[in-house]
């Protein structure tokens, strides 16, 4: 009785808790210092890069010059693809976890995990091989039909090599993982929320508007970043769809498509020497900095309704 | 418009699980029925079979008749939804809507069945509905914060404001005040008298008090056995079941005699 104080003001720690916690905290300065040690490598590589001339910026005249269009190809295509794939994931998300009966969204739920698992290199061929060339008949019609708004102006190229058939590789292969993050952020939605929902008289659809987009919002959010990042520094799949130029174009079924950062750096860099490489390396510190960017904008959404996010 | 339910044998079932068994009996309309009886008897499952709430979840469904007002709830026509919007529901936890402020939490029921209200009329609905859950004067000047952050109790009269405002035929309350202090309870217990002059209200308690309070009429349900579906022992108003009941049964559990 007599050291009972001893034994409330000592605190208490056990083995596992300090384990624990000193490979979170382990784990999380690693992460830190790996991606300052990648910020650091890229800066002090790519920072005469920047400065270069024209020998080592070809087909540009400057850095400028040439980072631009890549910067534009690379948000192009990875905007555009998301802006296909997330409608459609968040609907087979949906799919699986409200309406398909419980024996076909397990069988789905697996597949589709499945297919995140895919190497992109497949996608690529893919892409290249069978998907191209099916997607032509659809440029022709876009050409001859609505040619006159500057995406579909044409002129296609019997390949199918264009940005629209990158857009479409990359929306495939960015929708699983997309697909099985939002599906099990909706598996999570609270009952209590659903029901609220359905005792007002709600139908399956009111329902999911009013419990499961909300309470999924961030994670979907979320899910369609981690989508983004893939897209963005994705390089087989693009080296191989386009033929690849150093140029602005919005024309999306065109012969002429801008190249992406990622896709540059791995057709330049086996040729490249000297300040070459500091060049691409240069645009590699602005594909991590778009990286920066894009998630704290992402984060910034998440967190300006978070009052209502259902956490407090 | 209050409206009474006639129930004729109904059996409730969670898949092949036989939850409750054979339940006749009639709920009167702008009464308070108290539901009471040990945890586990059915109670909840009977309450949610009024509201086809029952089968929301999987492989659960009833067999029987449920007539509000001469229709059969579950006749092959009735659509579920519809039902909803005229058998309201207050649950045992608090669930406003995390994401909605407290002016949209009241508003959401009206929104689904009118989408293009105008904004006199929504703040009309909006206000009635928090004046009559007692809960006007407390967020009036917060109409815009976010439902989540208040207290248990007023989330839970913010949660009874969501199901009046839609002007139900029948308010059905399952262990509305379980989660909360003696205040907020005494709060909504008054309320429940002032609802009843418009909606017949049911309410699931395991407060013997508060059942004596707030009820006309009493059912007891018990399980005959134990993996044995739940039953409708007795069933009579409040004043008889808790002074000179029928049923050995329900004297026991009454009188805290209970196994
Ligand atoms: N979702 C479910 N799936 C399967 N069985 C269920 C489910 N919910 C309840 N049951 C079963 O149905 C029976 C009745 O449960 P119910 O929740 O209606 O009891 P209750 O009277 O409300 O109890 P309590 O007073 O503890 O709330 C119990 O045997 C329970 O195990
Ligand atoms: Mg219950």
């Amino acid at each position: 009785m007599a050291d009972s104080s001893n034994e409330l003001t000592r605190p208490v720690k056990r083995l596992g808790d300090r384990i624990f916690s000193g490979t979170a905290l382990g784990a999380g300065v690693l992460i830190l210092v790996t991606l300052a040690g990648v910020g650091l490598f890229l800066t002090i590589e790519g920072l005469p890069g920047f400065t270069a001339d024209s020998s080592a910026t070809q087909p540009a005249d400057n850095f400028v010059g040439l980072a631009g269009p890549l910067v534009f190809g690379t948000v192009l295509s990875a905007t555009l693809a998301l802006m296909l794939a997330v409608p459609l994931a968040v609907g087979v998300a949906l799919f699986i976890s409200h309406y398909a009966p419980r024996r076909l969204s397990q069988g789905l739920g697996y597949l589709v995990d499945l297919l995140a698992a895919v190497p992109s290199v497949v996608y690529g061929l893919w892409g290249i091989i069978f998907l191209a060339p099916k997607l032509v008949p659809i440029y022709r019609w876009l050409e001859n039909n609505v040619g006159w708004i500057p995406f579909f102006s044409g002129p296609t190229l019997a390949s199918g090599r264009n940005m629209a058939t990158v857009a479409v590789v990359l929306a495939v292969m960015i929708l699983p993982i997309i697909t099985a993050i939002c599906r099990e952020i909706f598996l999570q939605t609270p009952t209590l929320h659903e029901e609220a929902a359905l005792a007002l008289g709600a139908t399956r659809w009111e329902m999911i508007r009013m419990a499961v987009f909300p309470y999924g919002r961030s994670g979907i959010v979320s899910a369609a970043m981690l989508g983004l990042g893939r897209a963005l520094g994705e390089t087989l799949a693009v080296t191989l769809v386009l033929s690849p130029a150093i140029l602005y174009s919005f024309n999306f079924i065109g012969a002429q498509n801008p190249s992406t950062i990622a896709s540059n750096i791995a057709l330049q860099f086996p040729e490249a020497s000297g300040l070459e490489v500091s060049v691409l390396i240069a645009t590699g510190l602005v594909l991590f900095l778009i990286t920066f960017v894009v998630n704290f904008a992402a984060r910034a959404v998440v967190n300006r309704r978070s009052e209502f996010s259902g956490a407090n | 418009m209050a409206k009474s339910i006639d129930v004729t044998d109904l059996d409730i079932y969670y898949g092949d699980f036989k939850a409750v068994e054979d339940v006749n009996v009639t709920i009167p309309a702008k009464q308070v029925t108290a539901f009471i009886g040990p945890s586990g008897c059915g109670k909840s499952t009977f309450l949610r079979a009024l509201n086809r709430m029952h089968e929301v979840i999987p492989g659960a469904y009833v067999d029987g008749k449920v007539l509000v007002d001469g229709q059969d709830l579950y006749a092959v026509e009735v659509d579920p939804v519809a039902v909803r919007r005229q058998v309201g529901m207050v649950f045992q936890r608090p669930n406003p809507f995390p994401t909605m402020s407290i002016y949209e939490n009241v508003i959401a029921g009206m929104r689904l069945n009118n989408k293009k209200m105008k904004k006199s009329e929504a703040d009309d609905v909006v206000e009635s509905a928090l004046r009559a859950a007692d809960l006007w004067g407390e967020v009036n000047e917060r109409l815009a914060r976010p439902g989540s952050g208040l207290s248990g109790g007023q989330q839970q009269r913010l949660c009874i404001a969501r199901a009046i405002a839609v002007q139900p035929q029948v308010l059905l309350m399952d262990e509305p005040c379980s989660a909360l202090d003696p205040i907020s309870t005494s709060a909504i217990e008054d309320l429940i008298h002032e609802l009843k002059a418009n909606y017949t209200i049911v309410i699931v308690t395991h407060n013997m008090q508060q059942a004596a309070r707030v009820s006309d009429d009493t059912a007891f349900f018990n399980l005959v056995g134990t993996g044995k579906p739940g039953r409708l022992i007795e069933f009579g108003e409040t004043r008889k079941i808790f002074s000179n009941p029928d049923e050995k049964a329900t004297e026991d559990y009454i009188s805290g005699r209970f196994g």
